[in-house]
């Protein structure tokens, strides 16, 4: 249990630094300011992260999602959208179906974690101090199978993404240029 | 009330997998699907490390189990946008409505 007064005000900063923010994202109606909201969410989520004891998984949370994820998605949109990028994040017809759904999901889960005796389960010993040594033996003695194939899956994708958005027009047309060039 | 417990972080990260999910269903452009997804997806990175914290510290599961959600994250961020792309050039649009292919 945390007593400090500082950890408890830190956390209801951050609650509510990464709740207002996600929820500018969804409400944006400029898609390059939603991907800026993204990125801040996920700053503020690395501090979340350090409040918890987890300080490697804040400095990948600040290196992955806040670095390479954010602006892989601005240079997508970059890739794809027209020249005005006025009201390029709108909402569908599906706004009340949605809400419903929504509050129904957040109802349940808020119930459950209030009826759940956390008390029970909750232990009394303190995360360690060296996080990061023990992450590291831990991923390469016990873990270290699933960790070899999140390293294929990665693989997979970087290779399938090439594939996947390559321009196929213009491979066709080296390929015929190819067996012209064969034929004469 | 001026102590923070695991519930607190429960149901932060039940706030953030709502507003996530509400993206999800209710944005039209495919991009903003995608974000939404990456902030449903850190809202369970939330939860494990709460869990880790509170419940399993000696053992961090939780937090190398946040570790694989983020690398998988990442390459499903790769392989969305390629999507993307790929479905853009082909239709000139990046409206999830205009995508029906597979309705008849």
């Amino acid at each position: 249990m945390e007593t400090s007064i500082y950890s408890v005000i830190a956390f209801y900063a951050l609650a509510i630094t990464i709740l207002g923010n996600a929820a500018l994202v969804v409400f944006a109606r400029n898609i390059v300011h939603s991907v800026l909201f993204l990125a801040i969410t996920f700053i503020s989520m690395a501090g979340l992260f350090l409040l918890l004891d987890a300080d490697f998984i804040a400095a990948i949370q600040v290196l992955v999602y806040a670095g390479a994820v954010c602006i892989m998605v601005v240079f997508g949109i970059m890739l794809i959208q027209r020249p005005d990028m006025k009201d390029t994040n709108l909402f569908n017809t599906q706004l009340i179906a949605g809400t419903g759904v929504v509050a129904l999901v957040f109802a349940l889960c808020a119930i459950l974690a209030g009826r759940t005796a956390w008390t029970d389960l909750v232990a009394t010993q303190a995360v360690p101090e060296n996080t990061i040594q023990v992450i590291g033996a831990l991923l390469m003695s016990k873990y270290v199978i699933p960790f070899e194939v999140v390293a294929i899956l990665l693989l997979v994708a970087l290779i399938g993404a090439i594939v996947i958005a390559r321009d196929e027009s213009s491979a066709i047309a080296v390929d015929e240029g190819v067996k012209a060039n064969a034929h004469d | 009330m001026l102590t923070i417990s695991l519930t607190h972080y429960v149901v932060l990260s039940a706030l953030l997998f709502s507003i996530g999910l509400f993206g999800v269903i209710t944005k039209r452009n495919a991009v903003a699907v995608l974000i939404c997804i990456e902030i449903m997806l850190n809202a369970v990175n939330i939860n494990l490390v709460a869990f880790s914290k509170y419940i399993t510290p000696m053992d961090f599961t939780g937090q190398i189990f946040s570790l694989f959600v983020i690398t998988v994250a990442a390459a499903e961020v790769g392989i969305g946008l390629a999507i993307i792309i790929a479905i853009y050039r082909n239709k000139l649009s990046v409206n999830l409505d205009d995508f029906d292919w597979l309705k008849w």
